[in-house]
């Protein structure tokens, strides 16, 4: 006898693209307290999440969002928006899409771009909430740097070149144009790349 | 689990025809090295050389104008390979021409060879089509040359089905003293091919997309075309592709191509009238769809329909729960990040291409499983777009 057939990622991803929770039904209906919109449609994933926070004791009470987004993008999303309820803010802040990755048995490499969506959502839904209730000194500053001066690249487009399947200096090169001209900054790149691999994809010595 | 399946992925690879499991059935015991001497070579020599001339004659070429490859991909290189390195090619006619033409929608394998090439010091321009895939004539006019040696343009696109206009450009490529080349691997055995009526030069094809087996293919060379060859270092098929013959996949090409010279006519007619149906359902049953490719010059089994604010992925995998294969142009769906360069060519926006799916009728499909997929792609478009951030009623 041969094994039933396997589905393409795993039963838990199965379990969430099938039947995914708290997505968002009614969007002109929902007060919601801090609201996210991250990646553009034109690039092939988009991400919508709202959340409702206990301003008292600062827990997220309710996180729902939408997508346009495929089953790696859907099924991380539910699964980050159900760890998120019930999360202190600070804490829901942290949530790393490694972790999420990890509870749902695992994504193809190339996948884990659609994967990290959800998280970028999450984390604008609550500056959003900062903003809203004069709290921005809470927001962590994320502003890109420029490592290579030459031809204007940031860390930001290295991590996204990184996700998108970049994995030595010379296909970082290719995605971004990075060091091409003068060069000095291939040591500072090369640090960075190898943090953005370990932060996306390598899993921790069990 | 459930049991039902539809397989609605004919242009990617298509169930083997009865009549060719047996064929294979039957041959497995021919075991011989065509090129040997004795009975058992000899066997095997019969075997193929009965292959080339059935598979010949239904494209109209002559027996030694049809070399076996290992697929439609190969025949395709061995044409661009040609052009970059080879005397062959510069001895002859093409003698001091630099520049090749393709298409913007030509498959991967003629895409990425001419990269290849391009390094080798060929320049490949590639040519625009309309919105409907055809090939932007007046732009191929303004490119094509005393420079052009080639010009390579697929007769039938593999996700829209558009079918070109070959006369017209093969004329404009002949006018000029170029060669040309198609990639009918989409073409032959889906509608008619006759090699001698397009005057074409070269002319790929493949057995697995038309019920055959995999890892068989076909390039059509003109007895007059000048030729080098791909894989050297033997003399099979008359010094033009080393390697001992793949026998089996030979006996099993020949008769797919058996029983589509018996059925493509009429199933072409079948085709058409359920992508007919198909097409009318999801007019009338799910709004803001629109339909890529040719409303008519298509490949009868073709349909390719963009879903406005649902992701292809998504949809290909909730079909494929309910036992339905279909294919994407979504970049989600192939590991890369851009969708279908095709899609893109025919300017409908990358929104539109990330959510677009190719249904590919074939010979098995039936009413039924057009009721089938109407019955779950409904409900499967509803949910997909009723969690998508994109998508609002209009």
């Amino acid at each position: 006898m041969t094994e039933p057939l396997k589905w393409v990622y795993t039963e838990k991803v199965k379990e969430h693209f099938t039947n995914p929770k708290n997505i968002l039904e009614d969007e002109s209906s929902y007060k919601e307290d801090g609201k996210g919109l991250v990646g553009n449609v034109k690039c092939g994933d988009q991400m919508l999440m709202v959340i409702k926070v206990d301003k008292e004791k600062q827990v997220i009470t309710d996180c729902r969002w939408k997508t346009y987004g495929c089953a790696s993008a859907i099924a991380s999303t539910s699964m980050l928006s159900e760890h998120a309820k019930g999360m202190k803010i600070e804490d829901a802040y942290k949530l790393s899409p490694k972790d999420i990755v990890k509870d749902l048995g695992g994504l193809p490499e190339h996948k884990i771009h659609c994967s990290v969506l959800g998280d970028k959502a999450l984390r604008a839904a609550i500056d959003d909430y900062y903003k809203r209730n004069d709290l921005e000194n809470l927001i962590k500053k994320e502003a890109a740097c420029t490592i290579c001066q030459c031809m204007n690249v940031t860390n930001h487009e290295i991590e996204e070149a990184v996700l998108e399947g970049a994995r030595t200096y010379q296909q970082l090169q290719e995605k971004t144009k990075i060091g091409t001209v003068c060069g000095q900054c291939e040591k500072e790149v090369s640090r960075l790349l190898e943090e953005y691999k370990t932060r996306h994809f390598k899993q921790k010595a069990r | 689990m459930k049991s039902r399946r539809v397989y609605l992925d004919n242009n990617a690879t298509t169930p083997l025809h009865p009549d060719v499991k047996r064929a294979l059935s039957e041959a497995f015991d021919i075991f011989g090295n065509a090129s040997s001497l004795h009975s058992f070579g000899r066997e095997a020599k019969v075997a193929l050389d009965s292959a080339r001339n059935r598979i010949a004659t239904f494209i109209n070429a002559q027996d030694d104008e049809v070399i076996f490859a290992g697929s439609g991909s190969e025949a395709n290189n061995t044409v661009l390979n040609m052009i970059s390195c080879c005397s062959a090619i510069c001895d002859t006619k093409c003698k001091g021409r630099h520049q090749s033409i393709i298409s913007k929608i030509e498959h991967p394998c003629i895409l990425e060879t001419s990269k290849c090439v391009q390094q080798k010091g060929v320049s490949v321009v590639q040519v625009g089509v309309d919105e409907y895939g055809k090939i932007d004539i007046d732009e191929l006019k303004e490119n094509i040359s005393d420079n052009t040696m080639l010009v390579s343009i697929m007769m039938a696109n593999n996700e829209i089905g558009t079918i070109q206009d070959m006369k017209t450009i093969v004329k404009l490529a002949h006018d000029k003293g170029a060669l040309f080349h198609t990639d009918a691997v989409q073409s032959v055995g889906k509608i008619p091919v006759d090699v001698k009526e397009l005057d074409v030069d070269f002319l790929s094809f493949s057995a697995h997309k038309i019920y055959g087996p995999k890892g068989i293919g076909a390039l059509y060379a003109k007895s007059t075309a000048p030729f080098c060859p791909f894989i050297t270092g033997g003399h099979q098929e008359r010094g033009r592709r080393a390697g001992t013959e793949n026998t089996l996949g030979i006996i099993g090409m020949a008769s797919a191509i058996a029983a589509r010279a018996k059925e493509m006519g009429p199933e072409a007619e079948r085709l058409v009238r359920l992508k007919h149906r198909l097409g009318e359902a999801i007019k009338a049953g799910i709004p803001d769809a629109s339909f890529n490719g040719h409303p008519k010059d298509s490949l009868p089994g073709t349909l390719n329909v963009s879903f406005s604010g649902a992701e292809g992925e998504a949809i290909l995998l909730y079909l494929d729960i309910e036992g339905i294969a279909v294919s994407t142009g979504s970049a989600c769906a192939s590991g890369f990040l851009d969708p279908s360069h095709v899609l893109l060519a025919t300017g409908i926006g990358p929104e539109k291409a990330h959510g677009a799916i190719r249904f590919s009728l074939g010979r098995e499909t039936t009413d039924n499983d057009i009721d089938y997929v109407m019955e779950k792609l409904s409900s499967v478009i509803s949910k997909v777009r009723n969690m998508s951030s994109a998508y609002s009623k209009k």
